[in-house]
């Protein structure tokens, strides 16, 4: 484990870099080139250069090398290896003591001054590192900066992950709310029996059941047990969200029954409209059995 | 020239090609400044326009409005959110100081996702 703090504050103690030297002294080319880049028509710059580039005279180019004793090459050495990889600039403050003039040779010192962190940012966990460095011409200071880079671990994107499948126990299914209405209907299942209600007065069947014939008004519901066989009526693959006691995906279909209604139920294969099914009973427990449905070849 | 008074308003368009000359007229070749792959391999959506082009545009903004016979003394600025390619980058600047000669020019540039720079220009102006 590296201790950051440790090593910058070693660092730190170094003090200044010994004097860099620009690669070129100031010059018109290099002017120009960074005035057509930026687009800026200012008329002045033809025997001094933009303030605003003092940095560049001393970047370290294309296959620079940072010279040993460069602070901010070392802390950034240093938190490479703890693994902050990724670098941004988010300060820089800029002195110029006066214009620079074509020909003349700058140097640049650094001195660490300050590193800060872990800090959690937007990009990622980083430290914060501002270093402080001052341009020379001869032993005139022209300028001087603070710069300050975050260098940080990028932040993981989180990956795809599909929602776990949690296999419950087929006790802790969804159980159905059986009332007066409905008790005949789950003691039938209980039987292997698939009852449909039937008016006691008009002789309707109905299903769902319900307290009341909507045709005739009777009171005195009775069933009659169903063949069991039908046909896809219609149906819907549930992928989401989870239901307890079930894997998804799973099919819920309404089958039509020979005898006239229309039952849901889960289905047990690759549904199709119109496909011919039959009923299934599965035992959960003692108290509850549920009604599914099947393909079923036609004889 | 007086405490209050705002610049105008200035769009900079960052293409790519805009990104990428910047960078190298600074000299800065650090690939997030020029390689959209690696730039994304470290993090990032696209490239993106690096300091030393963001303190060039804030000096020019300042110096295009003050005249070429103002002289910029210091530039200092916090970046924020960064600019990448295809951004547009608008800038905004209102004078908060006067001291004589010598001003202070707020200077704020954002893009689509916040601001990009926020910071301060002081120059001297001719008497």
């Amino acid at each position: 484990m590296i201790d950051v703090e440790k090593e910058a504050a070693r660092i730190a103690e170094q003090g200044e870099s010994a004097p860099r030297l620009a690669r070129d002294p100031i010059n018109l080319p290099m002017i120009n080139n960074w005035l057509e880049a930026i687009g800026d028509q200012h008329p002045g710059y033809t025997e001094v250069a933009p303030p605003a580039m003092v940095q560049v005279w001393t970047m370290a180019g294309l296959h620079g090398q940072r010279t040993l004793d460069d602070p901010l090459g070392q802390m950034m050495g240093i938190l490479d290896e703890a693994g902050y990889t990724s670098v941004v600039a988010t300060n820089s403050d800029q002195t110029y003591h006066r214009y620079l003039r074509l020909g003349e040779q700058l140097s640049v010192t650094t001195s660490l001054e300050d590193v800060t962190g872990p800090k959690r940012t937007g990009l990622g966990e980083g430290w914060f590192v501002t270093t402080r460095s001052t341009w020379w011409v001869g032993d005139e200071a022209v300028a001087e900066m603070r710069f300050r880079v975050l260098k940080f671990r990028p932040a993981q994107k989180p990956a795809q992950k599909p929602e776990p499948v949690e296999e419950t126990p087929k006790a802790q299914a969804i159980r159905p709310s059986v009332n007066r209405d409905t008790e005949y209907f789950w003691e039938g299942t209980r039987l292997g029996e698939l009852r449909i209600q039937r008016c006691g007065g008009c002789g309707l069947l109905r299903h769902p059941p319900g307290p009341m014939c909507p045709e005739c008004g009777a009171t005195k519901p009775k069933y009659l047990v169903s063949e069991g066989h039908g046909v896809i009526y219609s149906y819907v693959v549930h992928h989401h969200p989870q239901v307890p006691g079930k894997q998804t995906p799973f099919v819920i279909a309404l089958v039509e029954l020979d005898e006239g209604v229309r039952m849901l139920g889960e289905f047990d294969g690759e549904p199709s409209v119109g496909q011919r099914v039959e009923v299934v009973f599965t035992e959960v427990d003692d108290e509850l059995t549920m009604p599914s449905w099947r393909p079923r070849a036609d004889r | 020239m007086r405490i209050g008074d705002s610049l105008p308003e200035w769009h900079v368009e960052a293409t790519p090609t805009f990104v990428i000359s910047t960078a190298l007229a600074t000299r800065d070749f650090q690939d997030v400044h020029h390689d959209r792959d690696l730039a994304i391999q470290r993090g990032s959506k696209d490239i993106f326009i690096n300091i030393l082009t963001t303190t060039g545009l804030v000096q020019r903004y300042v110096t295009d409005w003050a005249g070429p016979h103002a002289l910029v003394r210091q530039v200092n600025i916090r970046l924020g959110a960064p600019c990448f390619a295809y951004d547009t980058l608008k800038f905004f600047g209102q004078v908060v100081e006067r001291e004589q000669q010598d001003l202070t020019i707020e200077v704020v540039g954002r893009t689509a996702h916040g601001d990009h720079v926020t910071g301060t220009v002081k120059i001297e102006v001719p008497a």
